[in-house]
């Protein structure tokens, strides 16, 4: 029950709900359905319908920097390469998913590519994507959200989203590529290690 | 011995939208299913405006000698009609829970479906098969 004093307390001073709101997968699942056929409409190939998917996550990403950073980290936002990553592996995936990323790797061939992977996707968990819209995946839209994440906190990145098969599983797994721009990589050799 | 032979979906206009044998059906034919999608929907139709009783629905079991045929119809139209052995129990629980649900998941819920349209999703067909395997696992049948 509200006291009275809250109530009339202006919106802006009242203090933010921390608690975890859930939402219906399948509410969840129709509208992200209506937004795919949507984006369909207006592009003329699957790299297009992709990159309209992933400025729609882009939005979402920015906002939930903000609000996580305040709400799970008492207002503070990560400032090295190492942790922003771990932010979007554990933090951010935790509010999305419900858990941890399986796995947040780095390229071997070359270091300013990290892999975050993990499988069964809400996003992905209904869609049957047709043979002949080939590579497209609907993950490209989480795609989108790490990289808002990622632009937000001050590092910019290409973020793609791929469907890896996996030897002795039925399922294949989605693996969030992030290949970060040279400028950050410069940066980061310029602070000191910790 | 219970078991599941064939699952058959059609849409509210009578065609066939998706129809799927577990078990091997000797001289089926896809014309044959094709021509039993759209009779069965007629003979669904006539029955509703025939039947004796105020408020019926339609056909919803005929039974054979050799088959047992199960339809049950959507609120939108859709039926969803089972071919099983004889006498095997539950199935209007199966079609009316877990293969609609599937339905309502897998086919409705993904973007590149067209309602009314034939299905052609990876996932409802694997998924239905998982369920149906589990079903037959239970009453003692391999696949």
């Amino acid at each position: 029950m509200f006291s009275a004093s809250a109530l009339r307390l202006n919106i802006v001073d009242r203090p933010l709900a921390k608690g975890k709101s859930e939402v219906s997968l399948s509410a969840f699942a129709f509208l992200f359905s209506e937004l795919v056929q949507y984006s369909q409409t207006r592009v003329s190939n699957i790299g297009e319908l992709e990159r309209r998917l992933e400025d729609v996550g882009r939005g979402v990403g920015l906002r939930l920097l903000e609000t996580l950073c305040h709400r799970e980290r008492g207002g503070k936002r990560d400032t090295r390469l190492l942790d922003v990553l771990k932010f979007v592996h554990t933090t951010l995936w935790k509010y999305l998913f419900g858990r941890q990323a399986r796995d947040l790797e780095q390229s071997n061939a070359v270091d300013d590519e990290y892999m975050i992977s993990d499988y069964d996707l809400f996003v992905t968990k209904y869609i049957s994507v047709p043979k002949d819209l080939g590579t497209f995946t609907p993950a490209a839209f989480v795609a989108g959200v790490v990289k808002g994440v990622l632009d937000g906190a001050g590092f910019p990145a290409r973020v793609s989203a791929h469907f890896v098969a996996v030897k002795g599983q039925a399922k294949p797994k989605t693996t969030i590529l992030v290949k970060f721009e040279p400028s950050v990589l410069q940066r980061e050799s310029r602070l000191p290690n910790t | 011995m219970p078991a599941i032979y064939a699952l058959y979906v059609i849409n509210k206009s009578g065609g066939l939208i998706f129809n799927k044998e577990f078990v091997t059906i000797a001289s089926n034919s896809l014309n044959d299913t094709l021509r039993l999608a759209s009779i069965w929907h007629s003979l669904h139709a006539i029955a509703v405006q025939l039947a004796p009783a105020p408020g019926c629905t339609g056909i919803e079991l005929l039974r054979a000698d050799t088959f047992d045929l199960h339809c049950f119809q959507t609120l939108t139209g859709t039926k969803f009609l089972v071919v099983a052995e004889p006498d095997t129990p539950d199935v209007e629980a199966l079609l009316r829970e877990t293969v609609y649900d599937l339905y309502a998941d897998y086919v409705l819920k993904n973007p590149f479906y067209e309602v009314e349209m034939p299905i052609r999703c990876e996932l409802f067909d694997q998924n239905l098969f998982n369920t149906i395997a589990a079903v037959h696992r239970r009453w003692g049948l391999v696949h």
